[in-house]
């Protein structure tokens, strides 16, 4: 199982590993820029970027871990790690750490981690697996059934912690992965009737079961002139730091609204308006070039794929970063609301580049070994 | 190896829409980035550098010895940027502040031109308070301590007629660019001489140029431009004559204006009743504000300048001048038997058993009716008016600080255009003694006395020290006249009968002239009828008669007789500004 075989090499996937590292390199030199504390000295140097390598470190071990085996292998462990998944999001939820007003957090002695995160490919991984059993196109029976037995569960978790983003991706990747296994026409037209009916419904309970910051960055996005200095300072500050840049950005640590703390969780969720604004037009351009890179490739892969689980593994996958680039990029952009996603690669979090690498380590895997004889 | 599939379409599809996505994104990317970079670099800027306005200090008012009437006293006071400040934390600023809550969030939430301009929350902080903010910093981010400079007037209530009190931008001066450096929340001059010298008390306040981190705290200094303090003023004032002079005012309303005989700078000007400037230092309480503006003896109001009565018998000073100059001899006596029957009308003299035989010099001492009606009718009341305006009555002296009234002095060209009427041949005897239609100001009075004793030269009164006097005019009259004239007036406090001789020193000759105005039968519409009806009392003076320094006109409301009520005040401003400086700076430190 585990051979290192020429083929595998000569079929590895060196493009797609090059653009996260390179991106992934990227990110921690903007963590450096972001969290430098001007007029501070050097004691004061804060270490994330420091932490940061050394989970770059870790990933890239991984990654390798996970290309090292035939993916099939994850269709055979699809249920017990799934159910592990969902056992590790209940803990969250009863004995959970609570941080930014939601429990996310697990601790396992010093260490904490987010087990939302890892569900996300659980979770592909699981609805790969369970599409891949028939060839037929799915009836609305057979969706509802697939909703309640492997969505419903998971998205009340995740909505309960609350952790909307990750809800929101889960539901998203659910919608796109059974487009991609196919569905019968008579049940998309039924799905679009059905949604565009029940929308203020579901709009509405929504908006009744969201916690106040929640509702504050829906507002905020909708008037960010409402306040200025509340909840729309994020947009704006945002705003302010990208738009600064200007053609050819300020130049590397010359930014000033990351280290002046003008731009809240800038070394996070709003990584990339630090970027913008010390390169500039043409810095971002480059950046968002290297993503559209790789969501191109990981679909070219999803097209390449040997069977239909490696097809829909790779769809899940790459839409899952797919809707983290937009949402993230398109937030910091001011032109989607504020929600707490940070951008795959760039943002500071050990979890999420570990949980993020192992996904890509798995869309190779399936690039790798796409021919059919290689069994 | 594989036909075209439907999910390879699919993916396809998928590849066209991330393409889409991606191109929105570039597109906002361009329209933040390059289209409006410029624009948010600027907001970038202000959002790390943060301009801190520097007070300059005030300039000092000093007196006319170089006495400080004024003080700079620095206080605290709390403000916020709103950008940076979380109005969560509204509530516990409040208890920090002790202000009610919805005034504090009625303040924050007041649409300020910029999110980065300071809102001023609460001025006069006590040092627990500057204390507690300073050491909570970090608990309410975007909230500083700043020090304003507020007035605080040393004689309190003593001069503040002339001196004036601060306070903040009207609405229509915010508009006015002439205030364009002021900021909003800083006091200006808006009353007597800190308004009329404003700019050049002002100063220009300097900037500090700072960078500083997302809740406030400065991180280094980039550029420091110190303020230029406000000019010094020296006002012509005498503090010592100022002061003395409105305690003898306590309790009695009126007004009094002394002037320096070779240039007529004002040594002193009271209107009393008078206010305390240091209320409004800081911004006037409403309550306080109330009790002055409804007090009936109007306080706000200088009666230096802005109330005019009839100058009473001080005018006949005006009449002998015309009567003299006009071809009547000093030594030519008429017969005064208590009254001057004209027509079927009597016009009665002061002192109703008469002056039997009197002449001009004994006219002005005893200050006898009947020769002046006799003089008036003698040259013709149009003369009078000539010589009065010559003399600085009935026109604005120029003075230069609050709104000055005209008075008036009549003749009958003025009766037949304002009134249509002709003017009476018995309207020329009381308007020769100043009453009817004759009204004056106390600071025309002054003027007047001043240019007759100094030998006719009328001075435009001012408020600061001048090095070259400004001559409105010198009198067109003979120096015998003035000479006959004043000595008349000397006559008045030092001669036995003179009606002025409660004003008699022991250290400076004084002259002067008494007046007493009567007020029932004279200005009908006046409220004042019903309230007092006694007369006001005049009294102009000046000393020392032999070479002239000073020039006094007093007035005292509702008074009764000048040589009573005013006489004794104009001796004490004379006295007080004969002192030598350093008894003068005794005299003030009595504080009470």
């Amino acid at each position: 199982m585990f051979r290192i075989d020429r083929r595998l090499i000569q079929n590895f996937d060196w493009i797609t590993l090059s653009i996260v590292v390179l991106i992934s390199i990227i990110g921690i030199l903007t963590i450096f820029s972001a969290t430098r504390q001007p007029g501070a000295g050097e004691a004061a140097i804060a270490s994330f970027h420091i932490k940061q390598t050394a989970w770059l470190a870790i990933s890239i071990l991984a990654l390798i871990i996970f290309i090292s085996f035939d993916y099939i292998w994850l269709a055979r462990i699809a249920l017990p790690v799934y159910v592990t998944g969902l056992i590790l999001l209940f803990i969250v939820l009863i004995a959970g750490k609570t941080g930014m007003g939601a429990q996310r957090w697990i601790s396992l002695g010093p260490l904490s981690f987010q087990p939302s995160e890892f569900f996300k490919l659980m979770f592909i991984i699981m609805l790969s697996n369970y599409y891949s059993f028939s060839r037929e196109s799915l009836g609305g029976g057979g969706l509802l059934r697939v909703f309640f037995f492997v969505v419903f569960i998971p998205f009340v978790l995740l909505f309960k912690q609350p952790d909307l983003g990750t809800a929101i991706v889960i539901l998203l990747i659910f919608m796109s992965v059974s487009l991609a296994k196919g569905l019968l026409k008579k049940v998309i037209i039924m799905i679009v009737v059905i949604g565009i009916i029940s929308l203020p419904f579901i709009g509405n309970i929504m908006w009744t079961g969201l916690k106040d910051y929640q509702k504050n960055r829906l507002i905020a996005f909708i008037e960010p002139e409402v306040d200025p200095s509340g909840i729309g300072y994020h947009i704006n500050q945002s705003k302010i730091a990208i738009g600064s840049g200007e053609f050819l950005g300020k130049g590397y640590l010359k930014g000033t609204q990351g280290p002046f703390r003008f731009l809240p969780e800038k070394h996070t969720d709003f990584i990339f308006a630090v970027f913008a604004e010390e390169w500039g037009f043409a810095g971002s351009v480059f950046l968002l070039s290297l993503y559209l890179l790789l969501i191109l490739r990981g679909l070219d892969t999803a097209r390449k794929a040997k069977d239909d689980f490696g097809r829909l593994l790779a769809i899940g996958i790459t839409f899952m970063f797919c809707i983290y680039f937009f949402v993230n990029i398109g937030m910091t952009l001011g032109i989607m609301p504020v929600v707490g996603i940070p951008l795959p690669f760039m943002s500071y979090g050990g979890t999420a580049l570990l949980s993020n690498y192992i996904s890509i380590g798995v869309l190779i895997n399936i690039r790798t070994r796409r021919f059919s004889l290689f069994y | 190896m594989q036909t075209e599939k439907p999910e390879t379409q699919k993916i396809a599809i998928a590849s066209y829409l991330v393409l889409l996505g991606f191109l929105i994104i570039l597109l906002r990317l361009w329209q933040l980035q390059l289209l409006q970079g410029d624009e948010l670099r600027k907001t970038s800027e202000s959002n790390r550098l943060r301009i801190i306005r520097v007070s300059a200090p005030r300039g000092i008012i000093f007196d006319r010895n170089g006495i400080p009437l004024v003080k700079n006293t620095p206080y605290f006071c709390a403000s916020i940027i709103p950008e940076e400040f979380n109005t969560d934390s509204i509530p516990s600023l409040a208890m920090v502040l002790h202000l009610p809550e919805d005034q504090l969030r009625e303040k924050i939430n007041k649409k300020a031109q910029s999110p980065f301009t300071p809102v001023r929350l609460k001025e006069g902080l006590s040092y627990n308070e500057v204390g507690y903010i300073e050491a909570r910093r970090s608990d309410f981010p975007g909230l500083f301590v700043d020090i304003e400079v507020s007035r605080e007037y040393l004689y309190s209530g003593i001069g503040a007629h002339v001196i004036g009190y601060l306070g903040k931008l009207t609405p229509g001066q915010s508009k006015d660019p002439e205030f364009k450096d002021v900021p909003p929340d800083a006091f200006i001059g808006q009353w007597g001489v800190e308004k009329l010298y404003d700019k050049s008390l002002r100063g220009t306040p300097g900037q500090r140029i700072i960078e500083v981190d997302a809740i406030g705290r400065e991180i280094r200094l980039l550029k420091e431009n110190p303020p230029v303090k406000g000019s010094d003023l020296s006002l012509s004032i005498d503090i010592a004559l100022q002061k003395a002079t409105e305690d003898a005012f306590k309790g009695k309303t009126g007004a009094l204006v002394a002037l320096k005989s070779d240039t007529g700078e004002i040594l002193g000007i009271v209107s009393s009743p008078s206010f305390d400037p240091n209320s409004f230092a800081k911004g006037i309480s409403s309550d306080d504000w109330n009790e002055i503006i409804n007090d009936k003896k109007v306080p706000m109001l200088n009666r230096a300048l802005q109330s005019q009565y009839p100058p009473g018998s001080t005018f006949k000073i005006i009449t002998a001048i015309a009567a003299l100059e006009e071809g009547v001899s000093a030594s030519a006596s008429i017969t005064c038997n208590g009254g001057m029957s004209l027509g079927s009308h009597r016009f009665g003299c002061w002192k109703k058993e008469g002056h039997n035989t009197i002449s001009l010099h004994r006219a002005l001492v005893e200050s006898c009716d009947v020769y002046f009606y006799n003089a008036g009718r003698q040259v013709g009341f149009d003369k009078v008016h000539d010589y009065a305006l010559m003399f600085g009555l009935g026109a604005e002296t120029g003075i230069g600080f609050g709104k000055e009234r005209k008075g008036l002095i009549p003749n009958t060209e003025w009766k037949r255009k304002t009134r249509k009427e002709p003017w009476w041949p018995g309207e020329t005897l009381i308007n020769s003694i100043g009453q009817g239609y004759v009204a004056t100001t106390p600071v025309q009075m002054a003027v007047m006395i001043n240019a007759v004793s100094n030998g006719g030269n009328v001075y435009k009164p001012s408020i600061v020290k001048v090095s070259e006097p400004v001559l409105v005019r010198k009198a067109a009259v003979k120096p015998e006249t003035l000479e006959i004239v004043k000595d008349a007036l000397s006559g008045v406090v030092n001669e036995p009968g003179g009606t002025g001789q409660a004003s008699k020193s022991a250290t400076v000759m004084i002259g002067g002239k008494t007046g007493t105005a009567q007020v029932v039968g004279i200005r009908k519409d006046s409220k004042n009828l019903k309230e007092a009806q006694r007369d006001h009392a005049w009294f102009v003076a000046f000393a020392p008669v032999d070479k002239p320094e000073i020039a006094v006109s007093v007035l005292v409301e509702h008074g009764g007789h000048g040589g009573t009520a005013a006489a004794p005040i104009a001796k004490k401003a004379i006295e007080a500004y004969m002192l030598p400086v350093e008894k003068k700076k005794d005299l003030i430190s009595v504080q009470d």
